[in-house]
This record gives C-alpha cells, sequence and structure tokens, in this order.
C-alpha cells in the first residue's frame, strides 16, 4: 500500500543522525540532513491579483518578485525560481499545498507537488561560504550573498538551489535526491581541511 | 570563460546556459505546401556569421528561461541581451 511505504529521506543510509551525537564544537562548519519537507513548484502570474494574495493568504508570505530571493514567515518559505515559478518550502505534514491549489482552482495557476524530488543540505558556520565557493561559481562574499537571497546554480556539476537563511552563515541546499549522497561525499571533502561537524537541523 | 547577464538572474557563468542556435527563425505559415527544398532550408539552414550574431541561450542550470542574445562570434562579447519575442535593441539590429 502506498500510505505505507518504508519512508527513509535522501540521505538515510549515511546514518548522519547518529554521527551528530559525536559533534565537535570547534569544527568550522557544521552539516546536516533537513529532510521529508514538503515543497511546491508554483506557477502562476504575479501581476495577479487573486493568485498573489492566494499566496499570502495560504503561506503568510508575500510573493518575491525580486529575482533570486526569499520570502519566508518562520514557517514557510517561499523561493523565487522565475519569473512566474516560485517553489514553497513548508514542515512536513503541511497542507499549504492543497490549499494553495483549491485558492487558485479558478485561475491560471498551477500548484504541483515536488516534496520528494529534493532534500536539503544545511550548512552553516564560518566556513560554509568557503565550501560553497569551492564548487561554484556564484560569488557567496557576505558583500554578495546575503540573508533570504536564493540561487539554482550547480555545486560540483549537481544542481542545488541555495537559500541563505541566516547571517550565521546558516546555507540550505537543495538537491536532487539522487545527487544528494554524492553531494555529500563531495561536501565532506571539501570541508575537511576546515573540519566539520555533523548536524541534525529541524 | 563567458559571463552571460540573464535578464532575470543576472551576471552569471557561461557553463549555466545552453545555446539554442540562431535566433528570430520563422516557422512557415503552411509547412505542407512548401517543397521539399524550402522546408529543409527553414529546418537545416543556418547562417554562420563572422561577427554579431543573434542567438537564442537558455539558463538552464538557474531559471531555466530562454532569451536572445547578440554575441560577436569572432571574439565573444556579449553586445545584447533581450527577451523571447522582443526584436533586437537597436544597436545591435542589422
Amino acid at each position: 500500500m502506498a500510505d505505507s511505504y518504508l519512508r527513509q529521506s535522501a540521505l538515510a543510509s549515511l546514518h548522519l543522525i547518529a554521527r551528530a551525537n559525536q559533534a565537535d564544537s570547534n569544527a568550522g562548519l557544521s552539516m546536516g540532513e533537513r529532510g521529508f519537507l514538503c515543497q511546491w513548484v508554483v506557477r502562476g502570474d504575479a501581476g495577479n491579483a487573486v493568485f498573489a494574495s492566494a499566496v499570502k493568504d495560504v503561506t503568510g508570505c508575500d510573493l518575491p518578485i525580486e529575482p533570486n530571493t526569499v520570502q519566508g514567515s518562520g514557517y514557510i518559505n517561499v523561493l523565487w525560481l522565475g519569473p512566474d515559478e516560485w517553489l514553497i518550502v513548508a514542515p512536513d505534514g503541511s497542507d499549504a499545498g492543497p490549499r494553495l491549489d483549491e485558492a487558485c482552482k479558478d485561475i491560471h495557476a498551477a500548484v504541483t507537488d515536488v516534496s520528494e524530488s529534493r532534500t536539503v543540505i544545511v550548512l552553516a558556520g564560518e566556513h560554509a561560504r568557503d565550501v560553497l565557493a569551492k564548487g561554484c561559481a556564484l560569488d557567496f562574499h557576505a558583500r554578495s550573498f546575503v540573508v533570504d537571497q536564493c540561487a539554482q546554480s550547480t555545486l560540483a556539476h549537481m544542481h542545488v538551489i541555495v537559500h541563505q537563511r541566516s547571517d550565521a552563515p546558516e546555507f540550505d541546499v537543495y538537491v536532487h535526491r539522487s545527487f544528494a549522497e554524492s553531494l555529500w561525499q563531495w561536501l565532506e571533502d571539501a570541508a575537511a581541511e576546515y573540519g566539520f561537524a555533523v548536524s541534525n537541523p529541524v | 570563460m563567458l559571463i552571460i547577464d540573464c535578464p532575470y538572474c543576472g551576471k552569471r557563468d557561461e557553463a549555466e546556459f545552453h545555446y539554442g542556435g540562431e535566433a528570430h527563425i520563422v516557422r512557415p505559415e503552411n509547412p505542407s505546401e512548401l517543397s521539399d527544398e524550402a522546408w529543409a532550408e527553414y529546418l537545416f539552414m543556418r547562417s554562420n556569421t563572422k561577427g554579431r550574431f543573434l542567438e537564442r541561450w537558455v539558463h538552464s542550470e538557474g531559471c531555466r528561461r530562454w532569451f536572445n542574445m547578440a554575441r560577436n562570434t569572432a571574439n565573444n562579447e556579449v553586445e545584447a541581451v533581450y527577451l523571447m519575442g522582443e526584436t533586437p535593441p537597436k544597436e545591435v539590429s542589422k
């Protein structure tokens, strides 16, 4: 039965939770997986007042119109992916997607559940920018990549969405599920020189 | 390596983009009425310009949007970037 399958996060086989218990407080950064997020790709016309207010009502966030920015309510984040495309990210169990789908049923818009397509690897700490810069052409300097900015690019040749969540700095790196283990191994290698601790982000 | 100014995302590395061939090729209105030669001309024949060339690109690793670009094929200088469906800006129109 579809509803009783053994649900595992993309990096479950790496047993990161067990490793998180051995955290090293001297590490230059921490890395962990934030799994089981609800994600929806939303397509629509930002100029349509019904669409914009539906997103606002359901998520509590204004639609980010500025390219490569994020609007977050603390609980839900809305990431700009394109001029008519956004990614809504919410914790496990959220019903934001179906509610938004219902609110948009009379207009030209689409809400697609993509929750299982990507997992999130969280990089936090003073060397997080250095690690990202090793595999990506984007400028991750604090001057040009700031809080609630996002970007789609490649990290070690793997397609990712990077979202800076805080000034720590803390980055959410969205990676396709089948690439997650490969990216994690690359990140471990890239982070080795700074020392890293495995975290268990919620 | 080129730096390409995506009309949506801004300046990004060339590696994030894919090339889509010559821009402003118009599909014939009535393909069934065309001769084989005319259809082949539309499908396959492209100019091989040295110098300014109007072409299509897609920001495949970024916002995944198509756009047009005027690029000098001799020195790789990007002269203009403009949206799909737009005519080339005056300074790069032939």
